[in-house]
């Protein structure tokens, strides 16, 4: 099996909602090159769009002066991303679950939920502007010699 | 000459107004807003409306249409209508029982189920 090397880029894009179909376009294009499942695509796509959006809206304020960045790895085995606004952050801890009591029955504050749900891993650094996620794909390919293992 | 690009189609029938969402992905806060605008024209025009929303063409979708159904789903209860949502792909569905949507929303396999189960 011929190894890929990951895919490392930074992407700095404006702070419009619309900035992010570009980004997706690249990052899921390199997903399904790098043999990513649907299911995979599928979740880092929704993950990348609320995390875009939330930086847009919650982040920036729909201030189109300022800036989203965008880092992202795809390795053969999972995709790591992390995005950073230029807002002043905020405290994920304090953000109301949606799924119970008032919040099951209020528009909005779904995006960091399904983030969570939908990638291995979510984090934010102290001040709340910037986040990292992390994928490992569905079903890594085993190389020929483990494969030559299994029974 | 500009072509035309529906964001729904709706059909009138006996029981119910159905609306089907042409787009296989529905993202962009303007889709979102379009589409809106869209089906609260439909809502409005009936005091008590049926709904049904197909979700069959949908492949993939936001939280922010989530924002959408709700919004629609409180302007329909307000006057007594009813809102059904059916066709939704696996997928799809996992995102409404992530958010535990499918307690609040009434969600069937395809429109005759949900034509039939209107009250």
């Amino acid at each position: 099996m011929v190894s890929k090397i990951p895919n490392n880029c930074s992407i700095v894009t404006k702070s419009r909602p619309l900035a992010i179909v570009k980004v997706c376009e690249q990052v899921l294009s390199d997903l399904e090159a790098n043999g990513f499942s649907n299911d995979d695509i599928f979740a880092v796509h929704l993950a990348l769009e609320e995390a875009f959006l939330n930086a847009v809206k919650h982040g920036n304020k729909m201030d189109p002066t300022k800036k989203v960045k965008i880092d992202y790895s795809v390795g053969l085995d999972k995709i790591e991303i992390s995005m950073t606004d230029e807002g002043d952050g905020f405290e994920p801890a304090s953000v109301a679950d949606p799924r119970y009591g008032e919040g099951l029955y209020k528009p909005g504050g779904r995006g960091l939920l399904l983030m969570n749900s939908y990638m291995d891993m979510v984090k934010f650094n102290e001040k709340g502007n910037s986040l990292y996620m992390t994928r490992y794909k569905e079903k890594p390919r085993l190389t020929k010699s483990q494969d030559r293992t299994k029974v | 000459m500009a072509e035309i690009k529906p964001r729904i189609s709706v059909e009138y029938a006996e029981k119910a107004t159905i609306i089907s969402f042409t787009d296989e992905k529905i993202l962009e806060e303007s889709d979102i807003k379009a589409l809106q605008d869209s089906i609260m024209s439909v809502v409005e025009q009936t005091e008590r409306i049926n709904l049904i929303l197909d979700f069959g063409n949908v492949r993939f979708l936001s939280s922010a249409v989530l924002g959408l159904l709700i919004r629609l789903s409180k302007r329909i209860y307000e006057h007594d209508g009813q809102l059904k949502l059916c066709n939704i792909t696996p997928k799809i569905f996992e995102i409404f029982k992530i958010t535990r949507l499918t307690k609040t929303f009434d969600i069937y396999k395809d429109v005759e189920g949900a034509v039939e189960d209107l009250s």
